[in-house]
């Protein structure tokens, strides 16, 4: 299993020069990893079928409890056969649809980070590995989103969705540290029998609240469903395959991953049924409301994440074996609908569907995939969509609570998606003449080969459910439910309460398709309230963290060094003063040090440097002044048995004395001299930070020493790092690390010095 | 460019004296007081020396090596220092020695290796800054 992850990853390291070397074949050649890892993992079908696990388990951070461990059951198997044969498919629709793109190796290889993250996502066992996958997932979708990076919109619409799903992956790993703590292992399997001690845990509701932000955020619930839409600024590919059939369904894979866990309390309820619906609700009506194929078929997704949610919230039986039917009609008829819309789009170069018609004629293959597609989300027999619109009735009307209520939003909203599936996949292809202009000449294999397959399978499991329903749901419901259900499906039921609903809805959405002019006139008129959605309130918090970091660079950051140095050494002040007068209390000297001649000297030696630095008017003279001090310091070093820090000192005072000059060689004499108030400030600055600097002095050292820690390097050093000179062992062995980031600071600093510098040289700056 | 002709008679003595200074510094370091740091620092002072005496564009010639090589092989060696030990299945930064005692170091081992890099990088960072404030 760890194989089948790493060998997405590998791909995307080789693939750009893989399409280099045969830019023709390489996306059948892609094409075929996925598809060798969709039947790898058909394989496990067999066992997992029998209500058994896989799991295989490699330690990463052990000591951490961070293991790179992997748990395939009936939900992962889902999940992972639909991202690697919906990935096998759109890697090679993706060689067709942008043929001779300079990119598109990079595209490849992108897809292929997002297919191996979203694997290692589904297949994680452990919370932290599933955090780390989780937020690569996000990160690949930023690079496939801005993939067309020379346009604003692009950037714009990537950066947006990272943002959103950072900021709820941070959340989620919060909430993944919470419940680790809570059930006493990162490990989910190890989890999924703590149900009950998770549940009644008083950081139960923190938890939840964390890791449904987390799911919500990456499935696009309200209000953050506005990321979804702006990230169709990705090429049409990438649309069918993150945005619409795996990526957003990450929250729903962690929602029904973690249901036996956190679900079933009332929070969970309200709170997942509630955003679900609300989703469900409007994603349908703005989808209506939209011209643009792909915005159109943004919303509808929106919508479909909503459904899935709200069927998880009613944590009923029923609801589970809706939502995992549902999400797999949904991922068949709506990767096929995203690919149509990228043909059509290819071959017309334009997406408004007012524009678009009789394009049967044109495109028979991809005319009768529309077709099913539409139907199947439409939920008309003998598509899968009716199976899965049955199942959703049936849940919906089993609903514990608020069934009614439930039931009518759900007539409503599906009601809605049927004009949305005439308007996308039925009104392009059939009504009146082409207009738009056309591309002559046959469409390649690759454009029709992926929306053909989803849509026909759509129609094939329709017809003959019951291999799916017993290889795949079952298996994948029990997982849900967290105990061994065998589920049937049929596509008759004969005529019930639910067909009725469901031909109410088709009649429905008939009745909406023909008055949706209707409805985008009153939405018009709606629009100025439509501009307080969520995509205003991110604008503004975006705009005001740029805001606020102009402000307090502009304050922070004046460009006086006296300024800088007035900050830092003030604050110092502050900060010391405040945790000795809170914590320690001052402590003054206890008498009169007893101290030898020379020490004396060296004392009087150093004021007598100080004051010469702060009085001189020359700046060579102050330079020499404060180099005696330095010297007068390493002195005290010698006389107190630090040769090592007295060795380091003489050299730094040489070198920076040295430094010193070469800058201030060529400056004149001081020609302005400060004024008498700003140099009593800066006197009455340094007398404090002196002052308090020598009571931190005293404090310190009128304690006794506790220290374990020096006895410990004294007893060590020489036998476990076979070394007799204690600094310079704890400097590279026992502190090795803290001095790799310091020479790393050095070595960054230093460059930037050079390129100030050089910059100066250059003309540039100020 | 400081034109004196004490100074640069005796910086043709000192420069070796205190690059073998600098790498005595070195060497010693885990016993006795030096290391990597103090002798990177002696070693720079050295160029530096020449530098002042004849110029920064001569001191670069003199050392063969810009400074900014300097620093990032520096940086390269402390960081392999550390990943020996992950080849060996011990956590990041574990010290590995060598068993048998070497004539003129003494016993070796990755910190050793560190400490050169430690030597490396302030040599470069500080003839890094001092050479393109002499060009400026």
């Amino acid at each position: 299993m760890l194989i089948s992850v790493l060998s997405g990853f590998l791909m995307s390291l080789i693939a750009p020069w893989m399409h280099r070397a045969v830019p023709r074949w390489s996306g059948w050649l892609f094409g075929l990893v996925p598809a060798a890892l969709f039947c790898y993992f058909a394989l496990q079908i067999g066992s997992i079928a029998g209500v058994q696990s896989v799991s295989a388990s490699y330690p990463w951070v052990p000591s951490l409890g961070v293991n790179l461990s992997f748990y395939l059951d009936g939900l992962s198997l889902l999940f992972a056969l639909l991202i690697t044969g919906v990935g096998s498919l759109v890697l090679i629709y993706s060689s067709g649809y942008l043929a001779g793109h300079r990119h598109l190796g990079r595209l490849y290889a992108f897809l292929f980070l997002f297919m191996a993250s979203m694997l290692g996502l589904v297949l994680s066992d452990n919370l932290l590995t599933l955090f780390v996958f989780w937020e690569l997932t996000s990160f690949s979708s930023y690079l496939l989103i801005g993939f067309e990076h020379e346009r604003a919109a692009a950037r714009k619409g990537a950066l947006q969705a990272l943002l959103v799903t950072g900021t709820g992956g941070l959340a989620l790993l919060a909430g993944a540290l919470l419940l680790g703590g809570a059930g006493g292992s990162f490990e989910i399997s190890t989890l999924l029998g703590r149900g009950d001690l998770i549940r009644s845990h008083d950081l139960y509701l923190p938890i939840l609240l964390l890791i449904l932000a987390g799911a919500f955020t990456k499935s696009a619930q309200f209000p953050f469903h506005f990321w979804l839409p702006s990230a169709m600024e990705a090429p049409t590919p990438v649309s069918a395959y993150l945005h619409s059939a795996t990526m957003v369904k990450a929250g729903i894979y962690l929602l029904a991953r973690l249901s036996p866990v956190l679900g079933g309390t009332e929070a969970w309820h309200y709170l997942v049924t509630c955003a679900g619906g609300a989703t469900m609700l409007i994603g349908a009506l703005l989808a209506l409301l939209q011209k643009d194929l792909k915005r159109i078929l943004a919303y509808s997704t929106v919508s479909g994440l909503g459904i899935l949610v709200l069927l998880l919230g009613l944590h009923t039986s029923s609801a589970a074996k809706a939502a995992i039917v549902f999400l797999l009609v949904h991922a068949l008829y709506k990767g096929a609908l995203f690919l149509i819309a990228g043909v059509v789009d290819h071959e017309t170069g334009t997406r408004d569907v007012d524009r678009l018609a009789g394009l049967f004629r044109v495109m028979p293959i991809i005319g009768s995939a529309a077709l099913m597609a539409a139907l199947s989300m439409a939920g008309l027999p003998p598509m899968f969509g009716f199976i899965g619109k049955e199942l959703l009735y049936e849940a919906k009307l089993q609903a514990p609570q608020a069934a009614v209520w439930i039931t009518g939003a759900g007539v409503l909203s599906n009601a809605l998606l049927v004009a949305v599936a005439i308007v996308v996949g039925v009104r392009p292809f059939c009504c009146g003449t082409p207009s738009a202009r056309q591309h002559s000449g046959q469409l390649p294999v690759s454009l029709w080969l992926g929306p053909l397959l989803l849509s026909a399978l759509g129609l094939a499991i329709g017809l003959a459910p019951d291999g799916i329903a017993f290889a795949i749901v079952s298996p994948a419901v029990s997982a849900v439910r967290a105990t061994p259900t065998l589920i049937k499906l049929t596509l008759w039921h004969g005529v019930n309460p639910v067909f009725l609903l469901g031909l109410l809805t088709v009649l429905g959405g008939a009745g909406l398709y023909a008055g949706r002019n209707l409805l985008q006139r009153a939405a018009g008129r709606w629009k100025s309230f439509g501009s307080w959605g969520p995509t205003r309130w991110y604008e503004l918090a975006l705009a005001g963290m740029l805001g606020l970091a102009k402000l307090q660079t502009r304050i922070l950051q004046s460009g006086y060094l006296r300024y800088y140095l007035m900050t830092v050494l003030g604050s110092a002040f502050l900060l010391v003063i405040y945790t000795l007068a809170t914590k320690a209390g001052f402590r003054g000297a206890a008498g009169w040090p007893d101290a030898l001649l020379h020490e004396w000297v060296i004392a009087v030696m150093i004021l007598s440097g100080a004051a010469v630095a702060a009085t001189s008017g020359s700046r060579l003279a102050a330079v020499a002044a404060l180099g005696v001090v330095g010297y007068g310091v390493a002195l005290i070093y010698i006389l107190f048995g630090a040769p090592d820090l007295a060795m380091t000192q003489f050299c730094i005072e040489t070198l920076s004395i040295i430094l010193f000059v070469l800058v201030l060689y060529r400056l004149p004499r001081f020609s302005v001299l400060t004024s008498k108030k700003a140099r009593i400030r800066d006197l009455l600055l340094a007398l404090a930070n002196g002052g308090i600097m020598t009571t931190l002095v005293l404090t310190a050292t009128s304690e006794p020493v506790q220290s374990r820690i020096s006895g410990f390097f004294l007893e060590h050093a020489l036998l476990k790092a076979h070394g007799r000179n204690v600094v310079n062992v704890i400097l590279v062995d026992f502190r090795a690390l803290d001095t790799l980031g310091e020479i790393t600071v050095l070595a960054v600093a230093s460059l930037g010095v050079y390129m100030l510098l050089k910059g100066r040289a250059g003309g540039e700056g100020k | 460019m400081i034109r004196s002709l004490i100074l640069s008679a005796a910086v043709r003595i000192l420069l070796p004296l205190l690059l073998l200074f600098s790498l005595f510094l070195l060497l010693r370091g885990h016993n006795e007081p030096g290391g990597g740091f103090v002798g990177g620092l002696v070693a720079a002072s050295g160029f530096t020396l020449y530098a002042l005496a004849h110029g920064a564009s001569s001191a670069r010639f003199r050392m063969r090596i810009d400074p900014h090589t300097l620093v990032a092989a520096g940086l390269l060696t402390a960081q392999a220092s550390g990943f020996l030990a992950l080849f060996a299945g011990l956590p990041f930064m574990t010290g590995l020695w060598y068993g048998e005692r070497l004539p003129v170091i003494g016993k070796a081992g990755t910190p050793f290796l560190f400490d050169i890099g430690v030597y490396l990088v302030v040599l470069g960072m500080t003839l890094l800054i001092v050479f393109s404030l002499m060009e400026e």
